[in-house]
């Protein structure tokens, strides 16, 4: 008995059953079917929010004052003034491995123009904080280094900011917006970023002089954090054992002493995120995975009750010369062809699925070629378990019972 | 005689077990056919005529005793090797026909040529349209097996017993689901190929076929009552133009 008859004899049996064929299939479809979608969907968050982050800036890295933890007690980081302006001039000196550095102070208030008014809140930075967090100047221009020396009254809007304190469409540039009871001029629009992946606007922001919010906003003589951002992604474990040397040395810490500020960079937030992701794809891969295994069972289940119904022609086959074993290789066969077939029917769905939920959900989707390659043997493999024990059974009628049976 | 043995039973007995107690469905029987006869076997539901033809089917092995098919010893072979035996030695028609369901007459001849992996598919096409040609189905090649008489479907199912060429043909109460005429006709087909030399065992309770065979058997109680040569057959061509044509 050769391969190709008894691939002939399972089509041909196949193809007297084709309702029952498909309704059997129909499972393993839906199947791989959702293995291939979901692990695109989740795939495709987990990629989007990477690109958010560099968008970010991959390469960010945020000083903080004060230790999350001393002496046990949590401290709250509004409450710290360990941060001064020198630590960022000397971090900016220093540092090799830093290349824009830039303060943040921050203060929420209300902006005024005209009848408009907007809540919101001022960030102090120098102009490298557009660099560090990529944003860019769509129209004006951003402050120079003599506007921050000079603690000038000057201030780039985003688009939010725009649409609410000019809904008439003006042009922003040269008016006057007031921050609380500050007169701000604005000089530059920032460029559209939209929302990011935690649902922050983005284009919810004002930038001043850091000069300026200390000491006209908040009269303050320390500052709430500093942004810097290392030469590349690779150098930021670098950059920031630079920049605690630095700090360390500036705060006059002796060697047993804890670090009075705390170091984050965007790499952590990265990795949380991601492994937030992965999560939600394991789960939806182990939601997939079952629906495959209940499909695996259905081709057991049909597979099961063929056998039963064509005990009298398996009995007829013995009969006339088929072997245990040919018997056994026709109903595997059978089997694996409902899942192969299945399965490449799946793979085209969840495909197909895949670019549907990206074209009108608007869903990132990233198509993963394992999850392919994994659902296509999985399918195999069903088959030819869950088709093993009918077939078993098949073999080992015997065909004197098989004949007579009604 | 000189003519070459195809079958010899030697005091075959074929015992069951059900429940506690041992059935003696045959009780030593011996026999010897040679190539060419045409046999019924006849006897009563609970004669062992199933058992026999099972057993001379190899489809079973018996208790004792010793059964030589062509030659070659049944009863110490394995499953595997009796399946083959079959494919290659005996050609089986059943009462109830047992084609294949929506499946075309040439594909139901082809099949235990398809459990010979050394038919390539043409020759398997060639024999399986000689044997259809053989039974007078040649124009009903690809007419499914459901949309054909009960007559048709069991000359489809004589010509998957020819197709492999056995050395016996193996017919099991082949006429018991017809009517007269048509079983009369199917008969004639046996008395054809006995004509052209076919070995054929005809397994049967009814009493008049065996009129048509060369030799009778009568199995009662698992035991061979009687066994005799039929000196003049009778022709089932006969018989069968004597019936009325049906009118009706």
């Amino acid at each position: 008995m050769n391969l190709t008859n008894l691939f002939k004899i399972a089509f041909k049996a196949l193809s007297n059953n084709k309702m029952r064929c498909f309704l059997t299939m129909l499972g393993i479809i839906i199947g791989v079917a959702s293995v291939i979608t979901m692990l695109a969907i989740g795939q495709g968050s987990k990629e989007s929010i990477r690109a958010q982050i560099s968008e970010m800036g991959s390469n960010m890295i945020m000083i903080m004052p004060g230790a999350d933890m001393r002496g046990g007690v949590r401290q709250s980081a509004e409450d710290m003034q360990t941060l001064k302006t020198a630590d960022y001039e000397s971090i900016r000196s220093k540092c090799d491995h830093v290349v824009g550095v830039s303060p943040n102070v921050s203060s929420a208030g209300q902006y005024v123009n005209g009848n408009n008014n907007y809540p919101s809140s001022i960030n102090g930075v120098t102009s490298d904080y557009l660099d560090i967090r990529r944003l860019n100047v769509s129209e004006g221009n951003v402050f120079t280094e003599r506007d921050v020396q000079s603690a000038a009254k000057v201030c780039v809007i985003g688009k939010t900011i725009v649409d609410e304190l000019f809904p008439n469409g003006d042009s922003p540039i040269g008016k006057v917006i007031r921050f609380d009871k500050l007169p701000l001029t604005v000089i530059g629009v920032l460029e559209e970023k939209g929302y990011n992946s935690m649902g922050q606007d983005q284009d919810d922001i004002v930038l001043a002089p850091y000069t300026t919010v200390m000491k006209r906003v908040l009269a303050i003589d320390y500052i709430q954090g500093i942004v810097c951002s290392a030469t590349s992604e690779a150098y930021t474990d670098k950059a920031i054992d630079e920049i605690t040397e630095v700090l360390r040395s500036n705060h006059k810490l002796k060697a047993t002493d804890d670090d009075d500020f705390t170091i984050h960079s965007q790499q952590e937030l990265s990795n949380m995120l991601s492994s937030t992701t992965d999560m939600m794809t394991t789960l939806l891969a182990c939601i997939a995975g079952i629906s495959l295994l209940v499909g695996g069972i259905g081709i057991m289940n049909i597979m099961y009750v063929s056998v039963t119904e064509r005990t009298r022609e398996i009995g007829l086959r013995m009969s006339i010369g088929a072997r245990g074993i040919d018997i056994l290789s026709q109903f595997l066969i059978e089997s694996v062809i409902i899942s192969i077939t299945g399965g490449i029917i799946g793979i085209i769905f969840g495909c197909t699925a895949a670019f549907v939920v990206k074209g009108i959900l608007n869903w990132p989707i990233a198509i993963q070629v394992y999850s392919v390659v994994l659902s296509f043997l999985v399918c195999t493999l069903t088959g030819v378990f869950f088709g093993w024990y009918p077939a078993k059974k098949a073999s080992n009628l015997d065909p004197i019972e098989a004949l007579r049976y009604e | 005689m000189d003519k070459k043995e195809i079958i010899r039973l030697d005091n075959i007995r074929r015992y069951f077990k059900v429940g506690s107690e041992e059935v003696h469905a045959l009780r030593g029987v011996s026999f010897t056919i040679y190539d060419g006869e045409f046999v019924t076997i006849m006897g009563t539901s609970g004669s062992g005529k199933s058992t026999l033809l099972n057993l001379l089917g190899c489809l079973d092995t018996p208790t004792k005793g010793e059964y030589y098919l062509d030659g070659v010893s049944v009863r110490t072979m394995g499953k595997n090797d009796r399946a083959k035996l079959r494919n290659r030695k005996i050609g089986f028609v059943f009462q109830n026909y047992n084609l294949l369901p929506k499946t075309t007459a040439l594909e139901n001849v082809e099949l235990p040529l398809l459990y010979n992996s050394k038919v390539s598919a043409k020759e398997r096409v060639r024999r399986a349209t000689e044997a259809l040609e053989q039974v007078g189905l040649h124009d009903r090649m690809y007419h499914k097996s459901n949309q054909m008489s009960g007559g048709q479907q069991q000359r489809v199912a004589i010509a998957r017993a020819l197709v492999n060429d056995p050395v016996l043909i193996l017919a099991d109460e082949a006429t018991g689901n017809l009517d007269t005429r048509t079983s009369y006709s199917i008969l004639v087909l046996f008395q054809k190929l006995h004509k052209l030399g076919r070995t054929i065992i005809f397994v049967t309770h009814n009493p008049e076929l065996s009129q048509f065979s060369s030799r009778n058997i009568v199995l009662r109680d698992g035991k061979i009552v009687s066994d005799e040569i039929n000196p003049s057959i009778r022709s089932a061509q006969e018989v069968y133009d004597s019936l009325p044509a049906e009118d009706d």
